[in-house]
């Protein structure tokens, strides 16, 4: 069996290599925003003695009279209206759970499900009411950072290459491969558990490094970057797509895409 | 006096830095991708990484869950080969639950526990060598990391240790200077209000000279504070630019 080995090397430092001028304003925690107590605040400030004070390391965000400050990195703020993907922990035991759920939803299952609430400590209450989210079946699961999930009208994707995607807005993307009949979506309560062909596999590994690739170089995900990567990714082997030089290559191709495709 | 002297005539200590002065600084952020938030720092030849995870839901007994805010659990560890004889127990000993300790009192001053109440906020911190100022290396490398994780912070927590020798105080002490015997102090800032998130000394010092190691150690502390400033903007400014918008 043959085996490549690399040793390790020094990262590039990654702005060189994208030539935007960005105008953002960039905060630390314990920056001052602003002295204006008109503002409301959001995430990542907070108040102190009459200032509006950052507490996270990102960029500052204005919407009308809300300041909010966007961290890189940071867990999931759960939105109503959100689509989540994630595997069931554990249960409430409770008599009417037992009987609304028996035999639907195990422990261990993974789902698709829409935020419905929001509680004051963070906490998240989902609904699976259509038949549009439910449990998911055979496919691949990518879990990225959730602030490179762009927010978009709908997050069910079903690409033209022949496999669709759930963007989770919580950072878990799914990738299955398209059902042929349009009644019978990606949830339902019963896996379809049917042989997935050889063709619709290596679209989906495929995919699946693609959005590797992305996350590496921090691009946004969304259905068009994912699909741009996908095709230039094409003239490479799928195993290939995740050496560090291919990666830099495919997003470089992808980037460019994407900014003709704004110009 | 025989054997070493830590401040000559001139001024100059052991290693050739003055009183005030810092050792060398190197920090990077993001080193782990698997981690929520990551670093490493080297203090001179203090080498410390810290890696942080969550918030998430709390881990083992529910019962420990805070309602109103988050729980934060910090670990301290020494590798093995981190002293100059080898340890035998890289944790679980009582200088590292100590340390645990006061790291874990360190940041509930500082991170924004009640934006997520039941939660859990893991900090793990590992010295890789060790020659002085392992607490500060640590606070450092670790406010660095909760940064990385996008954990909301009040402030940065800056740190540093001090001595005093010959009426001098000294800044940022080296193991030679703390083997020495002389009093040690580690202080730990929050820079941008000054507040003071731990103070720490175990030896004996004359109250009035108290003042001025504090003060030595509170502007050694706002100097690392300038230099993981510079660190966290340069960060955050490459990955912007690759988010672009």
């Amino acid at each position: 069996m043959a085996m490549e080995m690399r040793l390790p090397v020094a990262r590039k430092p990654l702005s060189e290599s994208v030539g935007r001028d960005t105008k953002k304003h960039l905060v630390v925690p314990g920056d001052t925003i602003t002295t204006d107590t008109g503002f409301m605040r959001g995430h990542g400030t907070y108040m102190g003695e009459e200032k509006l004070i950052a507490s996270v390391a990102g960029s500052v965000e204005r919407v009308n009279k809300l300041i909010c400050v966007k961290a890189l990195k940071t867990r999931y703020n759960g939105e109503v209206g959100d689509i989540v993907v994630g595997r069931i922990t554990e249960r409430r035991r409770s008599a009417e759970d037992e009987l609304a759920m028996r035999g639907f939803l195990q422990e261990g299952d993974l789902i698709s499900a829409e935020v419905q609430a929001v509680f004051s400590d963070g906490a998240v209450s989902l609904h699976t009411r259509s038949l549009k989210y439910g449990k998911l079946g055979q496919g691949v699961l990518v879990q990225v950072s959730p602030s490179l999930v762009k927010r978009q009208k709908t997050h069910f994707h079903d690409l033209p290459c022949g496999a669709s995607v759930i963007l989770g807005n919580n950072g878990f993307i799914w990738i299955y491969p398209t059902p042929e009949h349009k009644e019978e979506d990606a949830g339902a309560f019963s896996a379809n558990l049917e042989p997935v062909s050889l063709a619709d596999r290596e679209v989906i590994s495929r995919l699946r490094n693609c959005i590797v690739s992305l996350v590496t170089q921090r691009v946004m995900l969304y259905d068009t970057s994912i699909l741009y990567c996908y095709e230039a990714s094409l003239p490479h082997q799928i195993k290939d797509l995740l050496k560090p030089e291919i990666m830099e290559e495919v997003v470089m191709e992808t980037r460019q895409r994407l900014l003709e495709q704004e110009g | 006096m025989a054997g070493l002297e830590l401040l000559s005539d001139q001024g100059y200590r052991v290693d050739g830095r003055r009183a005030g002065e810092l050792r060398k600084i190197q920090a990077r952020m993001g080193v782990f991708a698997q981690a929520d938030g990551s670093a490493y720092i080297e203090q001179g030849n203090t080498k410390a990484l810290a890696v942080v995870y969550g918030p998430h839901e709390i881990r083992g007994s529910r019962a420990r869950a805070l309602p109103d805010r988050a729980l934060v659990n910090c670990q301290y560890s020494s590798a093995t080969f981190s002293t100059g004889e080898r340890k035998r127990r890289p944790h679980g000993d009582r200088k590292s639950c100590e340390m645990g300790l006061q790291l874990r009192q360190t940041f509930e001053a500082a991170i924004l526990t009640q934006l997520h109440p039941r939660s859990q906020i893991d900090i793990y911190v590992q010295v890789l060598q060790a020659d002085g100022g392992t607490y500060a290396a640590c606070v450092n490398a670790a406010t660095l990391a909760v940064l990385d994780a996008g954990v909301p912070m009040r402030d940065f927590v800056c740190a540093c240790s001090a001595g005093f020798v010959d009426s001098t105080a000294l800044a940022d002490l080296s193991h030679v200077e703390e083997a020495a015997g002389g009093p040690q102090l580690a202080l730990a800032l929050l820079p941008a209000s000054g507040q003071i998130a731990l103070l720490e000394m175990d030896a004996r010092l004359h109250e009035d000279h108290l003042e001025q190691v504090l003060e030595a150690a509170a502007r050694a502390a706002r100097d690392v504070h300038t230099l993981l400033d510079r660190v966290v903007r340069q960060h955050v400014r490459e990955a912007s630019v690759l988010l672009g918008d």
